[in-house]
């Protein structure tokens, strides 16, 4: 074989793997979620540019218009297009108002709670010994206490505030990145690569941070997507139950729980915040599950 | 497999152990209790008499030490708001959430069990779409919201049930439908995957060659193997029926430990609410050291590892 012939072979070899590699994509694309993905930007931009959106002030009391129903039901109107609550409040500005109050805790929550996650299943899996058994040890504590009733006693101690529900759900929220992503550094740091950066003399920090570090994220990105919805759950929750974000804030949970006591005659309070919270649950779910197949071959199979 | 099991107790112990101070760290920066427990014409030396009595001006890690050394004894110290052993009024408390629970697990495994293994061995079939579906609803729905929909329905619209409080079996209908509805889905999911992992091993390949018929091969060989993951999965999954019943009780008024510690924080009853969750913390525990200790028991390649 000649070497012309050779490097004619390894450049078709490489153009059907490029060829194969980019009609995958195209495969993988079709196959993305991409409903969840329009749910979650609308999401984000309600979130982000809500107060230029909102037709009406979602604090704003209009006594001569309470209880209005959905503008499809009699006695509704266009101008209030999901109907008022027992204040005469625009439900629609609320919804939209609220959608930044849970992207807020949403994405400050995963991101700070995937931080700390992360550097403890860094130090835990990478350093062993006792620094692992420490540090698993405590993470097995914070996994097996009934977290919901945890951050109730939490939230009725710190007082209902936004910033305290973030501080309650990263407290609450990172031993499950710190028990996944350990086992992930445990399976990496048996690589050769691993093994070169320690003999060319790297220090620790630097493996763990520029060697192990990357290839981990894949599996991080997967967790704290579906880590999402659970977040935004939490935070309802905690608001339906009145030691979430307090009032006359619009978050998702009290606007529930506003409407459990008009139920008899006025449905729309409680179904419209329930079913957005639905929607962004759902496709923040359906996203990561996405991501999970695409990054994570371990769970194809699941 | 002695050594095993001694393992898990210790490191049961140790969570437990952490959990007792992270409660009792919580409940003394809720405030001072003296102030709180004594009436409103209380004088200053009144209230310090109190804290004398309380053993609130001993150093913390004292008074954790009497603190935890009377919770092992079953005394959890008076309720505020009852004015009776805290103890005394959990257990009044508890056999009504145990039913509501006992219900809504009752219904999670008869209809996510089933629907679980149906799927995995209808792959791809429209009720393993139907499956998936609904599991992954489970996991999305906010768990007040089925609740407040499930009373729209049900009592607004069509006025079968009763919205809220505690009788007949037509009260349990739906709070217990609620709470068993995220365990329901999330078992669905589970048995789905446990049991496709079954059939994927190769003593079932074994078992169709030598011609065994396809629904022993399910019902014997493959139902057996996948029970087990399934169930120390569920048991880990309990956790989720212990912080449903906080949402559900409330939505439905039944009168159970979750609603006994909404009840109580919004009465600043922090002995009761330390009680309550220290309680719920220790079963939980509890359960998952029994059922590791079982499956180590059932799987013998466990205790090895």
């Amino acid at each position: 074989m000649g070497d012309l012939e050779r490097s004619q072979r390894v450049t078709n070899i490489s153009w059907l793997a490029k060829r194969n590699s980019v009609s995958k994509i195209r495969t993988a694309m079709r196959k993305a979620p991409w409903v969840s993905v329009v749910i979650l930007i609308v999401f984000l931009v309600c979130g982000l540019f809500g107060t230029f959106i909102m037709p009406h002030d979602p604090l704003k009391t209009n006594f001569t218009e309470t209880l209005n129903p959905p503008f499809w039901q009699e006695g509704g109107s266009l101008r209030y297009f999901l109907g008022t609550d027992y204040m005469g409040r625009d439900i629609l500005s609320r919804l939209i108002q609220g959608a930044g109050i849970s992207m807020q805790v949403g994405f400050i929550v995963i991101t700070l709670a995937g931080i700390l996650g992360t550097v403890v299943a860094l130090l835990s899996g990478y350093l062993g010994g006792w620094v692992d058994t420490i540090l698993m040890r405590i993470t097995d504590t914070f996994l097996s206490m009934p977290y919901l009733m945890i951050a109730i006693a939490l939230a009725a101690v710190l007082g209902p505030s936004k910033n305290n529900i973030i501080l309650i759900l990263v407290i609450l929220g990172w031993a499950g990145y710190a028990r996944v992503l350990r086992g992930e550094v445990l399976r990496v740091k048996e690589g050769d690569f691993v093994r070169l950066a320690i003999v060319a003399g790297c220090s620790k920090t630097r493996i763990m941070l520029r060697h192990i570090f990357p290839n981990i994220v894949n599996t991080l990105v997967v967790l704290a997507t579906l880590q999402l919805g659970i977040v935004i759950i939490m935070e309802s929750s905690l608001s339906f139950l009145g030691l979430g974000v307090p009032p006359p804030e619009p978050a998702w949970g009290s606007m529930c729980a506003d409407g459990r006591l008009h139920i008899f005659n006025a449905w729309w309070i409680c179904f419209w915040p329930g079913l957005v919270i639905l929607l962004v649950v759902l496709s923040a779910n359906l996203l990561g599950d996405w991501l999970r197949v695409r990054l994570d071959p371990k769970f194809r199979q699941l | 497999m002695l050594r095993y099991i001694l393992k898990r107790f210790i490191q049961a112990a140790i969570c437990l152990l952490g959990i007792s101070i992270i409660i009792f760290m919580l409940s003394h920066l809720s405030g001072d209790p003296a102030l709180l427990m004594s009436p409103p014409e209380a004088t200053p030396e009144d209230i310090d008499q109190l804290r004398m009595t309380l053993g609130l001006n001993e150093p913390f890690h004292i008074q954790y030490w009497v603190f935890i050394s009377n919770a092992v004894q079953g005394d959890f110290g008076e309720s505020i708001r009852w004015g009776k052993p805290c103890l005394e009024v959990w257990l009044s408390r508890f056999p009504n959430t145990l039913l509501l629970g006992g219900v809504a697990m009752l219904f999670t495994i008869i209809v996510g069990l089933p629907t679980g293994m149906i799927s995995a061995v209808k792959l791809g079939s429209w009720f393993d779409n139907f499956g998936k579906t609904f599991a992954l609803m489970g996991q999305s729905l906010p768990v007040f919201w089925v609740g407040l929909m499930l009373i729209l329905f049900f009592s607004v619209v069509l006025g079968w049930l009763p919205t809220s409080g505690m009788g007949s079996w037509r009260h349990l209908l739906m709070p217990a439908f609620t709470l068993g509805w995220y365990f329901t889905a999330s078992l669905a999911r589970l048995s789905r995957s446990a049991m496709l992992d079954v059939l994927d091993s190769e003593y079932i390949k074994m078992a169709r060659i030598k011609g065994v018929p396809e629904s022993l091969v399910i019902a014997k060989h493959a139902l057996r193997n996948a029970l087990v993951p399934i169930v120390t999965l569920a048991a880990l999954n309990l956790i989720t029926l212990i912080n449903g019943t906080v949402i559900t009780e409330t939505v439905f008024n039944w009168p159970g430990i979750g609603r006994l510690i909404v009840d109580s924080i919004f009465a600043r009853d922090y002995p009761l609410v330390q009680t309550c969750v220290l309680i719920a913390s220790a079963l939980f525990i509890f359960t998952n050291l029994f059922v590791d200790i079982l499956y180590a028991y059932i799987d013998p390649r466990i205790r090895y590892q």
